[in-house]
């Protein structure tokens, strides 16, 4: 499996707000094991809520990443609040929308609102707010007082710009 | 703005930033040893204040980077005299008097008190 907890991005404006979506699967695997079956109750199968605060870290984390075209090393540094109220299951949506709060040279933080969508026989459902994740991201090589790292930018990966390309967004060239 | 209404916005962003008791955060109190603050917490509360405030924070104004890291400043484990000289002149806000009385590393956080962080406040607001 791959660690990429978006499937889409659906909307961005540069330095200003991201949103993408993810749909949940009975095929990942991890599903399977969160919760499993036990001698009392059938399995329970829901997105942990640490893959969920990832997404959301994904999400905001492509938008800072882009608002330096990419060149920065945009790493997760601080989750300061995160607030989940619902469960996502398998069929579910789940969307992001992350937006940036205060951007520097050093770093960024974001505000974001998770909603969950459930499929009905009419439809999609009208948007249930599952949760806020508000983050603190550092830009890598200007915050560890002089220390220094790879200069390839490990952070956004061939998959990530895989990701954006499908998404109709401008992102880095292809290696090479 | 007042003191005591720049201490109470102070204190709000600390309990927000670095999730303690409002009790916790008082003028004494150290960010880094008492307060548990990590060096990514001063960027968020670099954040927090300039919300708060709506003036602009330089990096490492609020707290200088690389210094420890930097032969000339650090000896030993102890902060030399050029080290403090420069310490000094880039945080005018913080109190000096227990680094020159024990110039460790590891005492540099120990001046970074609560008091400290009002005190850049103040003046950066009186500058503005």
């Amino acid at each position: 499996m791959r660690w990429m907890w978006i499937d889409r991005v659906v909307e961005l404006v540069p330095r200003e707000k991201l949103v993408a979506v993810k749909q949940v699967s009975m095929a990942e695997d991890h599903l399977h094991d969160h919760f499993e079956a036990n001698s009392v109750r059938r399995a329970v199968p829901i997105m942990p809520a640490s893959l969920i605060v990832e997404g959301m870290a994904q999400s905001a984390g492509v938008l800072v990443g882009h608002a330096e075209g990419f060149k920065e090393k945009v790493v997760l540094a601080k989750v300061s609040k995160a607030e989940l109220e619902l469960d996502a299951r398998p069929g579910d949506t789940i969307r992001y929308t992350a937006t940036i709060d205060r951007f520097t040279h050093a770093g960024a933080s974001t505000r974001g609102l998770i909603e969950l969508f459930s499929w009905t026989a009419d439809g999609l459902s009208e948007p249930q707010v599952l949760g806020r994740v508000d983050l603190i991201f550092s830009h890598l090589d200007n915050n560890m007082g002089g220390q220094t790292f790879p200069e390839h930018n490990f952070v956004f990966s061939e998959t990530f710009a895989t990701l954006l390309s499908l998404s109709g967004v401008e992102s880095y060239p292809v290696p090479g | 703005m007042e003191r005591t209404e720049i201490f109470d916005k102070v204190q709000e962003v600390l309990v927000d930033a670095l999730a303690v008791d409002d009790d916790e955060v008082t003028s004494e109190a150290t960010l880094i040893g008492d307060l548990g603050a990590e060096s990514i917490d001063i960027l968020d509360i670099s954040f927090k204040l300039e919300q708060t405030f709506g003036f602009k924070i330089a990096q490492g104004e609020l707290f200088p980077e690389g210094v420890a890291q930097n032969p000339e400043y650090v000896e030993n484990g102890r902060v030399t005299d050029k080290g403090i000289g420069l310490l000094r002149e880039r945080l005018p806000h913080f109190d000096f008097a227990s680094i020159e009385s024990d110039p460790s590393v590891e005492n540099i956080a120990s001046i970074f008190t609560v008091d400290a962080l009002v005190n850049f406040c103040d003046q950066k607001l009186q500058a503005a």
